[in-house]
């Protein structure tokens, strides 16, 4: 399944850049980053629960927001992109 | 059944692979160009110069994703395979059985039935598709001689008579071959088998994709945890995938041979794109090789419905879903091993 994972980490203090960093690089090893703090992740419900866990081990709740968009499998038909940044299709064909 | 992950091609020959965290970068000159996480990976198949870090090659082999490299031309030259997962028990079964005539000539009679029952399949799929076109008597002679050819595998008593059956099935259905390629037939005419190197473009398609069908092969049965190298039909050779190209025998016509003549005659590969070396080896250009493989990713996508399994799942999992078959059988849990037989 798609599941598009958006957050927002408060950077004031030197604490909340280094959870940001912490978060980017999480998300980074579970799917392709499309914007700035937006990642598309092609995940098992398994997979996602481990990161789900993780993220939220990383992130303070009382300042930093995570949300979780369920796309599905059929994730195509519901994801359009308009203007620069071109992503890959993690089920199409990959070649380089 | 599992989920058929994709398969990550790489054919720029100054790319370099590395990894970072869980995922895996394609560089090129120094700049990223692609970073997958690892887990959507079923394999990485590399052409030509491509270099790859020991840290890629130590996650793959961790995660089980199949790492190859093939020279320019498709030719097979080297794997990364990790520690060997799976049974031990099933491992030793594996091997007793290829130890026991009896039974390794059982299963080779499988693999063999499946090859020469899905020959014929082919041929008589053309028949039906192409009533009046093509050569129909030859393609009719050579369904004959296929279904004399099926008996004998059943009657055949010891494994060099399989071989022999084998061989005489090969030619018939190789002899009647050219008859299926409608198209362009000035430059895909195919005289007969050759292989290192193709002598002409309808060889250069096939030796290319039953490359790609090894590699998928050879994964399958590690994924569950057999040996590729011990076969029963196939004579064990240092570094030669022998259960692979056991495996493979009954799907080369379903999955290779109808997908090249089907590239041909819906004209998906032009009459160039091919070039003559002066050894004589005919070698596809970079070109015709993408988009063999984009037709090939995309064929994989496809559902069937499993003959044996009455389940559907992609064509890309009949391998895997064999090897499972395979398993099973030498585990005990299925009396005999069921080949994959096209309807």
């Amino acid at each position: 399944m798609m599941v598009l994972v958006t957050y927002d980490v408060n950077t004031e203090k030197e604490a909340g850049k280094k959870r940001l960093r912490k978060v980017a690089k999480l998300c980074k090893d579970y799917g392709q980053r499309v914007q700035n703090s937006v990642f598309e992740c092609l995940v098992d419900p398994v997979q996602f629960a481990k990161l789900r866990k993780r993220l939220e081990e990383i992130i303070d709740a009382e300042n930093d927001s995570l949300r979780y968009y369920f796309l599905g499998d059929n994730w195509k038909s519901r994801v359009e992109h308009v203007g620069a940044k071109g992503t890959y299709d993690p089920e199409g064909v990959l070649m380089v | 059944m599992r989920k058929l992950l994709n398969v990550l091609y790489v054919t720029s020959p100054e790319a370099y692979l590395g990894k970072e965290g869980e995922t895996v970068l394609i560089l090129l000159n120094d700049e990223v160009k692609l970073r997958i996480p690892i887990h959507n990976l079923e394999g990485i198949v590399c052409f030509g110069y491509t270099g790859a870090s020991p840290a890629l090659m130590h996650l793959c082999a961790e995660r089980g994703v199949a790492l190859s490299f093939l020279a320019e031309s498709g030719k097979f030259l080297a794997r990364v395979s990790g520690r060997v997962n799976g049974n031990v028990l099933l491992r030793r079964r594996q091997y007793r059985q290829a130890d026991s005539p009896e039974e390794a000539l059982q299963l080779a009679k499988g693999f063999i039935l499946g090859k020469i029952f899905n020959c014929r399949c082919v041929l008589q799929r053309f028949l039906r598709d192409h009533e009046q076109r093509g050569d129909p008597p030859m393609v009719q002679e050579g369904v004959k001689a296929l279904t004399i050819q099926l008996q004998k595998t059943a009657n055949s008593r010891h494994l060099d008579m399989l071989r022999g059956v084998e061989g005489e099935g090969a030619r018939v259905y190789y002899g009647v071959f050219d008859h299926l390629i409608l198209e362009v037939k000035d430059i895909f005419t195919f005289t007969g088998r050759s292989r290192r190197p193709p002598l002409d473009a309808v060889n250069a398609l096939l030796s290319f994709l039953y490359t790609l069908l090894a590699h998928d092969c050879t994964a399958a049965l590690e994924t569950v945890g057999l040996d590729p190298q011990v076969g029963f039909l196939h004579r064990e050779r240092p570094g030669r995938p022998s259960l692979a190209l056991d495996l493979m025998e009954e799907l080369r016509p379903y999955l290779v041979d109808r997908f090249v003549v089907s590239l041909i005659n819906t004209r998906q590969i032009g009459a160039t794109g091919f070039v003559t070396k002066e050894s004589g080896g005919v070698l596809m250009t970079d070109e015709v090789r993408k988009n063999v493989i984009t037709a090939w990713q995309k064929r994989k996508q496809e559902e069937v419905m499993h003959p044996f399994l009455g389940e559907k799942i992609p064509v890309g999992l009949i391998p895997y879903a064999q090897a499972l078959l395979l398993a099973r059988h030498l585990r005990g849990d299925l009396e005999a091993y069921p080949p994959f037989l096209m309807k």
